[in-house]
C-alpha cells in the first residue's frame, strides 16, 4: 500500500493524484453497491470484466504457523464457495430473473457497506491498459421474508481495470469470515 | 407431554402419513439422537483427507465432535473429541497433523499411537502426575474415548457407537451396489476416489430428516429445479446434467423400465437409480463444453465396458444410506453428512469426489461443475434448502401440527427388484423410499437393542410385498 503525506509539500501533486484516484474507486465501489441492492443485477455485470475470475475460498481452523499454508483453500484446485467466471455469474443473475427461483423468491433486502478501501501499487500491466489492485472490507447484510437475517463480514482483493472508459472488476478474492457458513445458502453477491 | 413415546405411533399406514411432530419435537429430537445416531454407522469422512501418519481430520457423529486419525502404522482411528478430565476439546483445527493431542485445560495429553500406551487415544501425560495424583490415577481408564466400531470402506470411512451394531456390509445389505457405483472408479475399477481439498460445511434451519428423505427418492421435486435448468448450467450447456434426462434414462440400462426407486425396507436406504444390469449402455457424449473432458470420458468408458464385461452394475445420481448419510453419484459426485443441531438446524457437510487418477484438467472442470451445481453457492441446491427450512418451520404449528404430512403416492404399487435381495423398486415417481426410511427410523427409535434391528429380524420387505399382493 502506497502511504500518503498530505503536509509534505513536495509531494503534494502525488498526493493530490492519488486522492483522486481514491475518490474514483470508492465512487467505483459506491455505484457497484448500489446497482446491487437495487437488484441491477445486469447493469452489474456490465461492471465485471468478460474474463473476470470470482472467487470465495472455504476457511478453516488451523495451528498456529499454518495459516498461510492451510486456512484457504486454492484457487483452482480445491473446494470454495465459489471459484468462477462470468458465465456462472450471468446464470446467476439470469436464474434471478426467472422469478421461480425459491430460494430468491421473493428477493431478499441487501445492503452493501463498503469501508477500508485501499489502493495498492499499480500492477505491471501492458501501457495501453490500466489495471490496479484494491483491497476493501464489507459488511453485506440480508434480511428476507421475515425474520431470516445475515450478516456477512469480510474483505475483498481486487484487481480493478480501466476498459471502455470505466473501472470495471477483473479479479476478485473475497474472504469471508466464517468457516462453517452460518447461513443456509450464498444466493447474493459480494 | 407424551406419557410415553412410542414411534411408530408417529407414523400411519405403514408409512403413508407422517406426524409433524418428528421434525419439531424436542423428545422426539432427544430420543433420536440416542437411539439413531447412538447407534447407527455413521459417515465421518474419507481416507484421502489424511494421507499421512498422523495427519487428523476434525468430524462429527450426530451432534458430537470426533477426531478422525492415522497412526504410524496407517491405522484410522476415530474418538470423541472431549477430555475425560472436564470436557475441554482436545482439537479445535478442523485438520491438521499431531502426534499427540494436548488438552488446553490442564494439559492432559493423549497418543494416537498405541506402542506408548495401552491403547491408541491413551492418557500418557499428565502434569504433576505424581505429586497431584499421589499414584492414584489408572492412566490406562482415562484415554479419548474411541468409537465402538470402525470401517475403511473403499476410502469412505464408517465409525458406529454400538459394540452390538452388524458389521458395515450387512448394514449396507445390496446398498452396497448402489454405494459402490458412487466410490468407484468411473472405469469400473473398485474404489480409488478422492476428496476435492475443503469440506463445505453450513448451518440450514431444516430437520435432519428431510434432507435425508428428499435425496433418498424424492424425484418428484424436480419441477422445484426448472429455474436451473432455464439457464442451463449442465456440462454440456444444456440442463443441469448429461444423463438420465427425459427419456434418456429409459435407454440407459437393458432391460426398460428399470430406472426408478430401488429401497432396502429392512435397512433403511434407497437411492434412485438403476436396477442391475449387465452391459453397459450406448456411449453417450458427455461434458461436450470441455472437449478434452470429453474424450477422457469416452477412453473411461471404453475402459469400463472392457473392465465390467457382463459384470453385474449398478447407478444411481442420488441416495441415502440410513439415517444421515447421502451421495450424489454421478453429476455431480459427492458425499454429505445431514448433522442434526437440535431438531430445527441442521449442519451439511459436503464431500466432493473424483478419481484419483484423473488428469487435474478433468478434476478442476468437474470441481467447477460440483461447485456451480451444489452447495450453499450451487444454483440448483439453494431451492431444496429453501424448502426444507420452511417445512420445517411449519411443522410446528399448533394447529399445522393436526394434520400429518401425505406419503401415499404409489403405495401398494411396489415390487421385488429384480436381482436384489430384500429390496423393492417403483419405475415411475413414488415415495416408497420414504416410507420405508422413517419406518426403518421408527424401528431404531422403539427398538431396545441391535437385536430388534438386525435387517433379518426387519419386518419392514415381508409386509410391503404382502400388501402388493393382496
Ligand atoms: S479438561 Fe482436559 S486436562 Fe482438564
Ligand atoms: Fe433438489
Amino acid at each position: 500500500m502506497s502511504r500518503i503525506s498530505f503536509t509534505d509539500s513536495t509531494s503534494r501533486e502525488h498526493a493530490l493524484d492519488a486522492l483522486l484516484l481514491q475518490r474514483e474507486i470508492e465512487a467505483f465501489y459506491y455505484l457497484e453497491a448500489q446497482l446491487l441492492d437495487e437488484r441491477r443485477f445486469e447493469e452489474w455485470l456490465d461492471l465485471l470484466t468478460e474474463d473476470i475470475s470470482y472467487f470465495m475460498p472455504l476457511r478453516r481452523n488451523v495451528k498456529y504457523g499454518q495459516h498461510a499454508e492451510f486456512e484457504n483453500t486454492r484457487q483452482g484446485v480445491d473446494a470454495a464457495w465459489f471459484d468462477e467466471g462470468k458465465h456462472t455469474l450471468a446464470q446467476r443473475v439470469a436464474q434471478l430473473a426467472t422469478g421461480i427461483h425459491w430460494a430468491e423468491e421473493p428477493l431478499s433486502r441487501v445492503r452493501h457497506l463498503i469501508t477500508n478501501v485501499q489502493i495498492g501499487d499499480k500492477t505491471d500491466t501492458p501501457a495501453d491498459s490500466k489495471e490496479v489492485e484494491v483491497s476493501s472490507h464489507f459488511m453485506v447484510y440480508r434480511n428476507r421474508v421475515v425474520d431470516e437475517t445475515d450478516i456477512f463480514v469480510g474483505k475483498r482483493t481486487d484487481t480493478l481495470r480501466f476498459e471502455d472508459d470505466h473501472w470495471k472488476v477483473a479479479k476478485r478474492l473475497i474472504l469471508l469470515d466464517q468457516s462453517t457458513l452460518l447461513a443456509k445458502n450464498l444466493t447474493i453477491f459480494f | 407431554m407424551r406419557e410415553s413415546l412410542i414411534a411408530t405411533d408417529l407414523i400411519d399406514g405403514d408409512g403413508g402419513t407422517i406426524a409433524r411432530d418428528i421434525f419439531v419435537d424436542e423428545e422426539i429430537y432427544k430420543r433420536e439422537i440416542k437411539q439413531v445416531f447412538g447407534r447407527a454407522w455413521l459417515l465421518v469422512g474419507h481416507e484421502s483427507q489424511i494421507p499421512k501418519p498422523y495427519d487428523y481430520f476434525t468430524s462429527r457423529m450426530g451432534e458430537e465432535s470426533v477426531i478422525m486419525t492415522r497412526d504410524k502404522t496407517g491405522k484410522i482411528h476415530v474418538f470423541l473429541n472431549t477430555c475425560p478430565h472436564r470436557g475441554m476439546k482436545v482439537c479445535r483445527y478442523d485438520q491438521g497433523n499431531a502426534r499427540v493431542f494436548t488438552c488446553p485445560y490442564h494439559a492432559w495429553s493423549f497418543s494416537v499411537d498405541g506402542n506408548l500406551t495401552t491403547a491408541p487415544g491413551g492418557l500418557v501425560g499428565v502434569p504433576h502426575y505424581k505429586k497431584a495424583y499421589r499414584g492414584g490415577l489408572d492412566k490406562s481408564q482415562w484415554g479419548l474415548v474411541p468409537v465402538a466400531q470402525l470401517v475403511n470402506y473403499k476410502g469412505s470411512i464408517w465409525a458406529n457407537w454400538d459394540k452390538d451394531a452388524v458389521d458395515f456390509e450387512t448394514y449396507l445389505g445390496d446398498m452396497k451396489f448402489y454405494l459402490d457405483s458412487v466410490l468407484d472408479q468411473r472405469d469400473g475399477s473398485p474404489g480409488g476416489s478422492e476428496v476435492i481439498g475443503g469440506i463445505q460445511k453450513w448451518k440450514v434451519p431444516s430437520n435432519w430428516k428431510f434432507g435425508a428423505e428428499n435425496f433418498i427418492g424424492d424425484i418428484y421435486h424436480i419441477t422445484s429445479h426448472r429455474s436451473v435448468d432455464m439457464v442451463s448450467i449442465g456440462p454440456s450447456g444444456a440442463g443441469r446434467r448429461d444423463v438420465l434426462k427425459g427419456d434418456k434414462a429409459a435407454k440407459i440400462v437393458i432391460p426398460p423400465p428399470a430406472f426408478g426407486s430401488i429401497g432396502f425396507p429392512n435397512h433403511g436406504h434407497g437411492c434412485i437409480g438403476a436396477l442391475p444390469h449387465y452391459e453397459e449402455p450406448d456411449y453417450a457424449p458427455s461434458f461436450t463444453l470441455t472437449p478434452i473432458v470429453e474424450e477422457y470420458y469416452k477412453e473411461v468408458y471404453h475402459r469400463r465396458v472392457e473392465n465390467l464385461g457382463k459384470r453385474a452394475r449398478g447407478l444411481a445420481p442420488v441416495g441415502t444410506i440410513f439415517p444421515n448419510c447421502s451421495f450424489h453419484g454421478m453429476q455431480p459426485r459427492a458425499l454429505f453428512t445431514w448433522h442434526p443441531n437440535g431438531p430445527q438446524e441442521m449442519e451439511m457437510w459436503k464431500w466432493y469426489l473424483v478419481d484419483a487418477d484423473a488428469p487435474d484438467e478433468v478434476k478442476n472442470v468437474l470441481r467447477q461443475y460440483y461447485l456451480r451445481y451444489a452447495g450453499p453457492a450451487g444454483l440448483t441446491e439453494q431451492d431444496d434448502m429453501e424448502n426444507w427450512n420452511y417445512a420445517t418451520a411449519a411443522s410446528s404449528g399448533a394447529r399445522a401440527g393436526l394434520y400429518p404430512y401425505n406419503y401415499q403416492m404409489g403405495q401398494g404399487f411396489e415390487s421385488d427388484a429384480r436381482d436384489l435381495e430384500n429390496a423393492i423398486f417403483t419405475s415411475a415417481v413414488t415415495e416408497q423410499n420414504q416410507r420405508l426410511f422413517y419406518n426403518r427410523w421408527a424401528e431404531f427409535m422403539d427398538a431396545d437393542s441391535w437385536d430388534a434391528l438386525h435387517p433379518k429380524n426387519s419386518a419392514n420387505h415381508a409386509d410391503i410385498l404382502a400388501r402388493c399382493q393382496q
